[in-house]
């Protein structure tokens, strides 16, 4: 099956007026992409606005309500991943999907659909090695997969897909995973194999400066419609930018008082935290947000920002510098949440901020379990007490439930980010720190959510605010900042700024204060 | 594949619609007792393969466990260390821990008390004094054994569930080496022992039956733990803990702190079931303290659902099953491994039955739209 000499014949694909919707929300409406064979195509668009659906209906994954399939100009119908990958489409995925215990070799082998019973190692290594030669990366087919570094990871994972014969590659952000000089290597040896006519690939980003290096065309869309499509050597960051993030204003913002900042301070002076394997995750943070402010920090995911929000919430340790809140130094533990009315949302409430099985009125007590009147002497706490008082903030924020005892896991996402809100905003709040809070909502549950936090702002409350979601940014912050690489730029007031600087800010090139390539 | 069948869109099937507590409730009682019926079947397909008689079986069970006042106190008797270890392993599961330990914090906590019993027997101290002294030994030592295997998941990442069975295996070995070696009775001839303890030292039965305190303690410690970890700030906790730990942490709940405590108060529970094995049984320490019951305990805590309260009935059940050992052994002819078969059965039906969880089809309380 495998054909060692590589003939140019890289197919096109067109997908026309794409829809698609799942209950009542339009993930897709009538969204066009074409790309010609050959050419190194970049999907773009924020969170939400369908670039994984297309994906996943050209895949088959998903099969759209209505639109039509052109591969290599015949019409294609797409039921399954199986089908697609016939035709010769393959995807790499975001994460990883090799086995990591085989060898390069054995993962190479096991990928194919035809696996034989008995494998006859030795004519497969043959194979493989001729098949090698042809390749433009190696990857060393003996080297146990977890030996291998997350570029080499991601060089087999396309090489899985040459070996099977796919010529339509399609890539899911295949840079998150990699440091910059490894993304640039690989997507260079891409371009350059589409250039010669023997891929085609079709890339999701949300970094320009790959877009713009490395592309030759893009189509960009938001909320699920066809936003603009262009030649991607000649576009600028401005223009991508603005096609990506629109024109904000569809919801009537949420009310911004004018406030004294006066009153509580979070402070981070020198923060630094690494991974697990010693990793720096974030670098050298020093910021301060005050009363009566929302300070934003945008980036793209896996800047930083997660572990910014588990250092502040006591999920992960501080490797090194100092949390202040109101000038004292703040350890993030119950008690100090409790002294300094430290409240939190963070993102993925089902993963981050409740437990799943137990009950809304449960999880609405989290905060307030061993406080009284909910806990008496002894320990002692009320289950009445917490039915009540749940009920109570259940009707006062709205949230949607069968009952009070219901699972939290049976509600909505929606309902369970509100459950979340009564639970920390129902009372005084000093300090807020917010993630993605509404990261996969809906519209109403987005205005309802940003309202609560804006009232936070109002009432004098020091509000971080970090956020995938640019929009989200610029409506919500007074002043903003940007995660790149786990180094923030200076805060700068909202109206110094725009979305065109974010965006290169984003994209980690230099701007106000250009991160240093420090990995010390 | 595709995401439109979620349920919101179809017309609300006919289910009970039952509050989420008493749903939960039924569903709690419903699918062990299916899974203990499912086993009884399994149990009863094994004996007619062997050509014996399930129903004389059953009836047998009865008889040797229930039927007579004699032997239901045999139950009672053998029902008190379960209960306990049943709690040794319901109150860490809880905060999400497996723990097999039990086995050996039982022996340590027997070995504990006995060996503190000597000097205090051969100074003349008096009995009131010296059974509470045994007793706070026992659990003592078996909470600080549990202690460790809780210590070392949390801080060292050390998994509970590995950690806890090889401490068993030290625990035993550590009570061979001293019961054989320095603290040997050297009246005792045929199994090494401890010194024994006078009859003045042993705690008796409860008034009236032969059964001795273990029981009424078994089921007080039963109800305490109940309450501590249903009605207490720490059971709230260790219950967030247990279902969410990045959302424990995020709540600043010192999540550590709980996995060790939780984890001493199960090795205490295991230790008090050995002191209640030496000073109301054995009237010493010796090989004979690991009789198993840490690792049956196991089995009683996983058909409560980890439930305290629910562990004392099933703690009788599997009595029951015990005492009526031996006389299924002598009536119908069968080794006495036939009850570690039933007990094997018993569990694998009860971990299948794990999968039944939310999924029974006339129980939901899930409302149309609830789900996106």
């Amino acid at each position: 099956m495998i054909k060692a000499n590589t003939k140019p014949r890289a197919p096109a694909l067109e997908a026309l007026h794409v829809s698609k919707s799942f209950g009542g929300n339009k993930a897709l409406d009538d969204v066009t992409l074409k790309v010609d064979a050959g050419s190194f195509h970049a999907l773009l668009g924020e969170n939400g606005a369908g670039k994984s659906t297309l994906v996943k209906c050209i895949m088959g994954f998903y099969q759209a309500d209505k639109g039509q399939l052109l591969f290599s100009g015949k019409e294609a119908q797409i039921q399954s991943p199986r089908e697609a990958h016939a035709l010769g489409i393959g995807m790499v995925y975001q994460h990883f999907t090799l086995v990591p215990c085989l060898t390069a070799a054995e993962n190479l082998v096991i990928s194919r659909p035809d696996t034989p019973m008995v494998i006859d190692w030795a004519a497969e290594r043959a194979q493989l090695e001729t098949f090698m030669e042809t390749m433009p990366f190696r990857v060393r087919l003996d080297a146990q997969v977890a030996t291998l570094s997350a570029g080499e990871k991601q060089k087999l994972e396309i090489l899985k897909l040459l070996y099977l014969d796919q010529r339509f590659l399609i890539l899911d952000e295949p840079t998150s995973v990699l440091t910059p000089a490894e993304a640039d290597e690989v997507l260079g040896v891409l371009g350059e194999m589409a250039r010669r006519g023997e891929v085609s690939v079709l890339m999701i980003s949300h970094k320009f400066r790959e877009v713009t290096a490395f592309c030759d065309s893009f189509t960009v869309l938001r909320r699920g419609k066809f936003a603009g499509s262009g030649d991607a050597r000649n576009a600028n960051v401005a223009e991508l930018s603005a096609m990506m993030i629109g024109d904000a204003g569809v919801r009537p913002p949420a009310i911004r008082e004018p406030t004294v900042p006066e009153g509580p301070e979070l402070e981070l002076r020198g923060i630094s935290a690494r991974d697990e394997e010693g990793r720096a995750l974030v670098s050298d943070l020093s910021f301060n947000v005050r009363s009566g402010e929302i300070l934003g920090i945008a980036g793209v995911s896996g800047n930083g920002q997660s572990a910014l929000v588990e250092l502040l919430s006591g999920q992960r340790p501080v490797a090194r510098g100092e949390l202040r809140v109101n000038g004292a130094v703040f350890e993030p533990t119950r008690r100090n949440f409790d002294r300094f009315k430290v409240f939190g949302l963070p993102e993925e409430p089902l993963r981050n901020a409740v437990v799943p099985r137990m009950s809304v009125a449960e999880n609405i007590a989290f905060r307030s379990f061993d406080k009284p009147p909910v806990a008496r002497r002894f320990g002692l706490i009320s289950p009445a007490g917490i039915r009540r008082r749940g009920a109570e903030l259940i009707r006062q924020f709205n949230v949607q439930t069968s009952s009070p005892d219901a699972p939290i896991e049976t509600l909505s996402g929606g309902n369970v980010q509100r459950s979340v809100l009564a639970r920390e905003l129902s009372g005084d709040v000093d300090i807020l720190i917010v993630s993605n809070p509404c990261f996969g909502l809906d519209f109403a549950s987005v205005a309802d959510i940003r309202s609560k936090i804006m009232d936070c702002r109002n009432r004098g409350a020091a509000v971080l605010l970090i956020s995938e979601d640019l929009d989200e940014i610029f409506e919500m912050s007074d002043k903003i900042a940007v995660m790149s690489d786990g180094r923030l730029s200076d805060p700068v007031p909202v109206a110094q700024t725009d979305a065109r600087r974010v965006g290169n800010l984003l994209a980690g090139q230099s701007g106000l204060s250009a991160p240093k390539p420090d990995r010390a | 594949m595709s995401l439109s069948s979620a349920t919101s869109d179809l017309p609300a099937r006919r289910k009970l619609r039952l509050d989420p507590r008493s749903a939960a409730l039924i569903e709690a009682s419903v699918i062990p007792l299916a899974a203990l019926l499912a086993s009884a079947l399994i149990f009863s397909l094994f004996l007619t393969l062997l050509g014996k008689d399930p129903i004389r079986f059953f009836a047998l069970v009865w008889t040797g466990g229930v039927a007579s006042s004699f032997s239901f106190q045999n139950t009672l008797q053998r029902a008190a260390p379960l209960i306990l270890t049943g709690l040794a392993f319901a109150v860490p599961a809880r905060i999400g821990m497996t723990l097999l330990g039990a086995e050996g914090a039982l022996v340590l906590g027997g070995l504990a008390s006995a060996l503190v019993a000597i000097p205090m027997v051969l100074a003349g101290w008096p009995v009131w004094l010296g059974l509470p002294i045994m007793a706070l030994a026992a659990m003592a030592v078996g909470g600080v054994w549990m202690g460790i295997a809780g210590w070392l998941r949390h801080y060292r990442g050390v998994n509970e569930t590995i950690s806890s069975l090889l401490l068993t295996y030290i625990a035993v070995a550590i009570m061979n080496f001293l019961v054989e070696g320095v603290f040997r009775d050297p009246g005792s001839t045929n199994k090494a022992s401890t010194m024994p303890l006078g009859p003045d030292w042993r705690i008796g039965d409860m008034p009236g039956t032969s059964v001795h305190w273990g029981l009424a303690a078994g089921v007080i410690i039963a109800v305490l733990l109940w309450v501590l970890m249903e009605r207490t700030t720490f059971g709230f906790a260790a219950r967030i803990a247990g279902g969410n730990l990045r959302a424990a942490q995020a709540q600043g709940l010192a999540v550590g702190k709980l996995a060790v405590a939780s984890c001493a108060i199960a090795g205490a529970c295991a230790g008090l079931a050995g002191f209640f094995e030496v000073t109301a049984v054995h009237g010493q320490a010796n090989a004979s303290l690991a009789a198993q019951y840490g690792f049956t305990g196991i089995l009683v805590a996983f058909l409560a659902r980890q439930n305290p309260l629910a562990v004392v009935p099933v703690a009788l059940l599997f009595g029951a099953l015990g005492a009526s050992g031996g006389l299924i052994q002598r009536r119908m002819d069968m080794p006495d491994a036939t009850m570690l078969v039933l007990q094997g059965i018993i569990f694998v039906t009860l971990l299948v039955s794990e999968t039944l969880y939310g999924r029974l089809p006339f129980l939901s309380t899930e409302q149309a739209g609830d789900r996106t």
